[in-house]
């Protein structure tokens, strides 16, 4: 009796503890699309405007612009940021995926990597009107260098730094700080009353790591080495690192409260006058939202070291959203005109205008919706001091560990504990040792 | 006519293992393929590589397992550090539940106006989605804006400052309460029934011999209880010791270090990282670990019923 009984518990608690992580395995599905299936297509989006419901209300419209000149059926789904990544994992794992998708530039390489996406050679840019017609910065975020892309580019953006001009005049402040030590001169005008200098979104990985990344080049820092292995705990990283930690620790001109936001607080913070200065890519749509008119802000470079010069003057990552064909599509001259549709000259202004992004095609940037002043200065941006992320396989993992890194160190701040070189050297290499090897 | 009556015979033993085979085939389908499945890839170097036809990746042997238990490298040290504070968590969570849910069940044994009302009130937080329940736990933890500051700080002025609840070292005690909060209406449902079998004649004889509440409850409600109380911590230890759900939803993909616990280190481990071979090696140890601690529990728990039989 007592054998049978263990017998079953084993049973239980194999099912309770084994069933979490095993639902990866699929079937080996190789080979690439085929056009089976013509007359639909499933495309995913990603979460571009102020909810999932506001980018259905976008696309579908344009959607259906497609339909007609096309006959193509497509059948949309918006995912959220937090779930995108995961959801191209399953599908490529199991094969059954979308054949359409909108994917974070900076996953680009990682996802090459996989062999999931269709490879962008000359051939096939030639049936999407060519690779001349996107900006050189953006096609070099959307693979590793050296390889055919593994999407084109179909939003571009920038990080600009963000100042309430009626805080800045207030504080007798004449014009937005152009170097890190002016920031933190400001900052510390501006840090009274309850209000703060700056916010910055602590609990969000994503964020941490963009600006780790920014920070990192001023500092002469790469994250990976030449041979593509991670250095996160060089010396200059590290500089890097504690520089931005330090806007909690030391400088204190960010709230301590920062270190658990994770919701866009900061945008709110900032459209509501608690913050005079924020770091963010195309804030703008969101900040109407908040209530918040387009002339009590400016827009400026991040700044920079005083006196910095060549890639040390990088204020911005390259940042945006590629669009990707899934190898497995059962449509694929059908999945490449949708691809030629949405990167089209008409498509990508009115997109990239709802969305108050900047087009990655040249021929869409002259229009008159992209010289308003904020994207103007991130266009500048864009096209001069902005470099991308590292394009490299292993870079969704470099995000989540150095961005997790970033985040406990700010959370020690603002718990009030000291951070030292020493403490955000350990944190960095503790990062580093969990990058697989291969 | 012989022949006949020795097949009717045979049909009374056969039937039952017909009549299961169908679940049986469902169970190797469901549960132990993927389990296999599972174990499989815990020998293998599956990372991003190899995860769109991961049957290609590479053979690694116990390579896997050596990441994970060596303990004196980041990976297993993080390992190490996880296991210990899911230990705390559970023996904390399953320890506080199984309390609260006795006291309500007893509290609740005799009638009373308004009995009903209150039971269906205990049982909300276990009607309700883990996801619904949780978030709103994670909005009232806000450090700024949070219901949980508002009253201990700015109410009741027990902190000198507003403690995080959601990062650094408090977020333990911040995912106790909340699986407490979720777990112990089911110590509650399950004990309340237990009691139901009670005899009451049992009660009010020792009335009669002059026992008191506490000695009723110590002599008659707990040794009664016992089969019920076996079986219920068994399974809140299990649960509570993979939750994956409350964990999650409160922290995010990357929980703090004081709050890492096992189910969402081996996640981090496995989807974040890209590296599901480690992830699944971990998931196997997890497996083993917890066969350890249930055969344990049921030999010592079961040896002991024998000796008081």
């Amino acid at each position: 009796m007592r054998i049978n009984r263990l017998a079953a518990a084993t049973a239980v608690v194999a099912t309770l503890a084994l069933t979490a992580t095993a639902c990866g395995g699929g079937s080996s599905t190789g080979g690439s699309g085929d056009n089976s299936s013509p007359k639909t297509l499933t495309y995913w989006a990603s979460n571009q405007g102020t909810s999932l419901e506001n980018d259905k209300q976008v696309l579908e419209p344009e959607l259906r612009k497609f339909e007609q000149q096309t006959g193509i059926k497509v059948k949309l789904e918006v995912i959220p940021w937090s779930d995108l990544l995961n959801r191209i994992l399953a599908a490529t794992t199991s094969g059954q995926g979308p054949d359409v998708l909108n994917i974070g530039n900076t996953w680009s390489a990682s996802l090459q990597a996989t062999g999931a996406l269709l490879s962008f050679d000359d051939a096939t840019f030639g049936k999407i009107g060519g690779k001349d017609r996107f900006l050189p910065a953006t096609i070099a975020s959307a693979g590793a260098a050296g390889k055919d892309p593994a999407a084109v580019p179909l939003y571009s953006m920038a990080y600009g730094l963000y100042y309430n001009k009626k805080m800045f005049q207030a504080a007798g402040i004449e014009r937005p700080p152009a170097t890190w030590d002016e920031l933190i001169a400001d900052g510390q005008k501006l840090t009274k009353d309850g209000k703060y200098g700056i916010a910055v979104e602590g609990g969000n990985v994503s964020e941490n790591v963009h600006h780790a990344f920014t920070l990192g080049k001023q500092h002469g820092a790469d994250f990976f080495d030449a041979s593509g292995k991670p250095a996160f705990d060089a010396p200059e990283a590290v500089a890097a690192i504690k520089q931005y930690v330090d806007l909690i620790a030391k400088d204190k001109i960010a709230a301590p409260g920062n270190a658990e936001y994770a919701n866009n607080q900061t945008l709110t913070d900032f459209a509501t006058g608690k913050v005079g200065m924020m770091m963010w890519q195309s804030a703008g749509a969101n900040l109407k939202s908040h209530g918040m008119n387009p002339d009590d802000y400016g827009v400026a470079p991040v700044p920079v070291p005083a006196g910095a010069s060549g890639t040390k003057l990088t204020s911005s990552m390259v940042a945006g959203i590629n669009l990707a064909v899934f190898k497995n599509t059962k449509n694929l001259n059908g999945a490449l005109d949708f691809v030629k549709f949405m990167t089209g000259k008409d498509e990508q202004i009115q997109l990239n205008k709802t969305y108050g992004s900047i087009p990655p095609v040249a021929d869409a940037q002259g229009d008159a919706a992209f010289a308003t002043p904020e994207l103007q200065a991130l266009s500048k941006v864009l096209g001069s001091s902005a470099q991308p992320l590292p394009q490299v396989a292993n870079e969704s993992q470099f995000e989540t560990l150095v961005g997790t890194a970033v985040k406990n160190l700010l959370a020690a701040a603002a718990a009030g504990k000291p951070v030292t070189d020493e403490s955000v050297k350990a944190e960095l290499t503790k990062a580093q040792q969990q990058m697989p090897a291969n | 006519m012989r022949q006949r009556l020795g097949r009717l015979r045979l049909t009374p033993k056969g039937l039952p293992y017909l009549l299961l085979l169908p679940a049986l085939l469902l169970e190797l389908l469901i549960h132990l393929v993927p389990m296999v499945v599972g174990i499989a890839m815990s020998f293998k170097q599956l990372t991003q590589f190899f995860i769109r036809d991961w049957s290609s990746a590479p053979w690694t042997g116990l390579g896997n397992y050596h990441l994970a238990v060596d303990f004196s490298a980041p990976v297993g040290q993080s390992l190490l550090n996880s296991f210990w504070v899911t230990c705390a968590f559970t023996i904390l969570a399953v320890g506080l539940s199984w309390l609260v849910g006795t006291t309500a069940a007893i509290m609740m044994q005799d009638a009373f106006r308004g009995r009903g009302l209150l039971r269906a009130a205990f049982l909300l937080p276990y009607a309700l989605p883990v996801y619904a329940a949780v978030i709103t736990w994670s909005f009232m933890f806000q450090r700024d804006t949070g219901l949980v500051n508002h009253v201990l700080h700015d109410q009741l002025h027990l902190t000198s400052d507003r403690p995080f609840w959601l990062i650094g070292d408090n977020s333990f005690t911040a995912l106790v309460v909340v699986s407490v909060w979720r777990s112990w209406p089911f110590a509650f449902l399950t004990l309340t029934a237990g009691l139901q079998n009670i005899p009451r004649e049992l009660y009010e004889a020792a009335a009669m011999d002059g026992a008191g509440v506490w000695q009723q409850i110590r002599r008659i409600t707990l040794p009664s209880l016992r089969p019920v109380n076996l079986v219920l911590v068994l399974v809140l230890f299990l649960w509570t010791f993979n939750d994956f759900n409350t964990p999650y939803v409160l922290f995010g993909k990357s929980a703090p270090e004081a709050s890492d616990l096992i189910s969402i280190h081996i996640y981090q481990s496995s989807f974040v990282t890209w590296n599901f071979g480690a992830g699944s090696a971990m998931s196997v140890l997890l497996l083993l670990f917890l066969l350890l601690v249930t055969s344990v529990y049921l030999f010592t728990t079961s040896r002991r019923r024998g000796a008081d039989d």
